[in-house]
């Protein structure tokens, strides 16, 4: 029993950097922005969320200079991407590179440093329920406020003119163009909220994660958010069970080289990356009947005056 | 003020030309910005990184045999990237080619086997790059699945199949427990050209291998529907070219590039097989492609200048105590402005100021 929870409270642990990320990048992608940066925006925010929470003592602190970071990070590639009619994917690899540079600069002063980590939730009596008590009243700030941000996301999407108008963006952008939409601003809004949202799934990491920062400790999550935002077709809720599943995945291959099952432990290191391979390959199969990205992802827009 | 792009009525070739220069001029000019921010004397970094490396013989060696897996690498990505196929896993092709090529000199190792292990190290090295990179690609044209995400995460997948190899079946049982393999043999290791030098045969290679994509590129069909279909895919499809098989043909052939600088870095200037033996080659590769603007001379030269770069920056952590990452920072903020740039070739840049354009009534 015990076990269980412990396994049921590392997943979501292990799910929510990427649930927070791919959040991000799903509005951006719905806007018809292939951001291919999360990456770098990650660590970025990574770097100054620990930053910011060793120099102030404060979590939230430090999580909002992961925020800001991710966002500034983001502001590039939109100067870029739109500003300047970039190619996106390219772009996105320099934001990568860059971050990954910037994030090795800022962070070399505190390698080795600790802080206390995120406080738990905890209400007498519920959070002391077997089984469920700690996994639905005992987790730390950013696993709930990745589930309503996923929920505040869909209501956007779904629910509102404005969010409407962004998936219009994201279809069609010479219609939307056409309707009198400002869809560079838009898009660029789009994109300062994926990078807010990196940025903010950087900082969980050294903040709530493990109570340290080591440069590279993204280790491929930005990716694999890329790669959840596929695997959901751009729906949410989707998202939520694929950002899950491949936080099952990472805490299974953890455990089974704790009990010593007798695969070396690189193999067993190498699934989430084998995983998304797979489940990317499978996916793409099963949609014949034509894709449900958003129709104008990664094109480039320079309205005419 | 707005800042707007207005398409030019056809590509500006001076801006061809220059804006690599342009891109190099900026980036400086921001590094200056970035050192005297991290207390540095700008100048004298700059001299460190620019200028020191190319001052005496064994650094201007040194940067050839750093250019070597660069510029090899770069000139199949750029194939690739020139038929609109986005092969940025070539790190892991590097390394499966390291890894495929050692395991002849691996096997090898103390028995009297002849001159030909080098040569098969050399192919078997090419072969596997080769077939690692048609994983994407497959994946990409019978499926459909983005070959960014799958060539990318069969990176870390290779990154940890070697650094099992090395720490396990093949690891030197008189390496004091360090993950290596044992030295090669001198049949397993690439020449040097000059006897106590750094350069090595590999520099001629890559030389070939440029001047073999100039002519595929400029002097054959294949190379000119590799462009067409990059550049007019529609335009292609009229002329019965066939985009898929492009896919998986640039993919293999860059593939088949990055083994071979894989096993050539392995055998060549580290001698033997150890986890981190490419400092990030095959993604500072995608840099050199751009910044070459995907043409092979053109990518010789950057392959040079990047390479500088990396001797420079170990030379100015060295002498000035400037932290590594300063070279990946100025990589990225080089690949920036270069495709900033490029932008300049197809756009013109203007700067609108909307409130005299109501006053005029034209918006």
């Amino acid at each position: 029993m015990e076990l269980i929870e412990a396994i049921i409270l590392a997943v979501l642990a292990a799910s929510t950097p990427l649930l927070i990320a791919a959040t991000g990048e799903l509005v951006t992608e719905r806007s018809g922005v292939l951001n291919l940066g999360v990456e770098g925006m990650m660590i970025v925010g990574a770097a100054c969320g620990f930053a910011g929470a060793w120099l102030t003592g404060s979590i939230f602190i430090g999580a909002l200079f992961g925020i800001i970071a991710g966002t500034l990070m983001s502001l590039v590639f939109a100067l870029m991407a739109l500003g300047l009619a970039v190619n996106q994917v390219a772009t996105g690899l320099a934001l990568t590179i860059l971050g990954i540079g910037l994030s090795g600069l800022i962070g070399a002063g505190f390698v080795g440093e600790r802080i206390t980590p995120a406080m738990h939730l905890y209400i007498p009596g519920l959070t002391d329920i077997p089984l469920i008590g700690r996994v639905l009243f005992g987790e730390d700030a950013f696993v709930y406020f990745s589930l309503a941000l996923i929920i505040g996301v869909w209501w956007f999407l779904y629910r509102t003119r404005p969010g409407l108008i962004l998936r219009a963006c994201g279809d069609n952008h010479v219609s939307a163009h056409a309707l009198g939409y400002p869809v560079l601003r838009i898009r660029t809004f789009a994109v300062m909220f994926g990078g807010a949202c990196a940025g903010l799934a950087g900082a969980y990491l050294p903040l709530a994660y493990t109570p340290f920062f080591i440069p590279g400790m993204t280790a491929g999550r930005g990716w694999i958010a890329l790669a959840l935002v596929v695997f959901s077709s751009w729906r949410p809720g989707r998202l939520v069970v694929g950002a899950y599943l491949f936080g099952a995945v990472t805490i299974l291959q953890l455990h089974a080289q704790g009990w010593g099952v007798g695969i070396p432990s690189q193999f067993m290191s190498a699934l989430p990356y084998l995983a998304t391979v797979i489940v990317l390959v499978l996916l793409s199969r099963a949609r014949t009947g034509g894709s449900t990205a958003p129709a104008a992802l990664g094109t480039v827009f320079v309205p005419d005056r | 003020m707005q800042l707007v792009l207005e398409k030019r009525a056809e590509r500006s070739n001076t801006i061809a030309l220059v804006s690599p220069l342009i891109a190099i001029g900026l980036t400086i000019a921001t590094m200056i910005v970035l050192f005297a921010i991290l207390g540095k004397n700008p100048l004298l970094a700059l001299h460190a990184y620019f200028i020191a490396p190319l001052t005496d013989g064994y650094s201007l060696q040194e940067i050839a045999v750093k250019a070597t897996p660069l510029v090899m690498i770069a000139i199949g990505l750029s194939l690739c990237y020139l038929a609109n196929a986005w092969n940025i896993g070539a790190e892991g092709q590097f390394l499966i080619g390291a890894v495929a090529g050692s395991w002849i000199a691996v096997k090898t190792q103390g028995t009297d086997a002849g001159a030909w292990v080098l040569p098969a190290m050399l192919v078997l090295a090419a072969a596997a790059g080769a077939l690692y990179a048609l994983i994407p690609a497959i994946c990409k044209v019978k499926f459909g699945a983005s070959e960014i995400l799958t060539s990318l995460m069969l990176v870390y997948v290779a990154d940890l199949f070697l650094d099992y190899l090395v720490r396990g079946p093949w690891r030197d049982p008189h390496g004091f427990n360090f993950p290596t393999t044992a030295e090669f043999d001198p049949v397993a290791t690439v020449p040097l050209l000059i006897e106590g030098g750094r350069l090595h045969l590999g520099s001629i290679i890559a030389l070939l291998v440029v001047a073999a994509a100039a002519i595929l590129l400029g002097r054959t069909i294949k190379g000119f529907e590799i462009r067409v279909v990059g550049a007019a895919p529609r335009a292609a499809r009229f002329g019965g070219f066939n985009a898929n098989q492009l896919v998986i043909l640039t993919f293999a052939v860059s593939g088949a590039l990055a083994g071979l600088a894989g096993i050539i870095e392995v055998a060549g200037p580290v001698g033997h097989l150890q986890p981190g033996i490419s400092p990030g080659y095959g993604f500072t590769a995608i840099i050199v492609a751009f910044l070459g603007r995907l043409n092979p001379l053109g990518i010789l030269i950057a392959g040079l200048f990047l390479a500088l770069t990396f001797i420079g920056g170990e030379q100015a952590q060295i002498a000035m105590k400037i932290p590594l990452d300063v070279t990946k920072v100025f990589q990225g903020i080089l690949l920036f402005y270069v495709l900033a740039c490029d932008s300049l070739i197809l756009y013109r840049f203007k700067l609108v100021f909307p409130n005299r354009q109501v006053a005029r009534g034209t918006h």
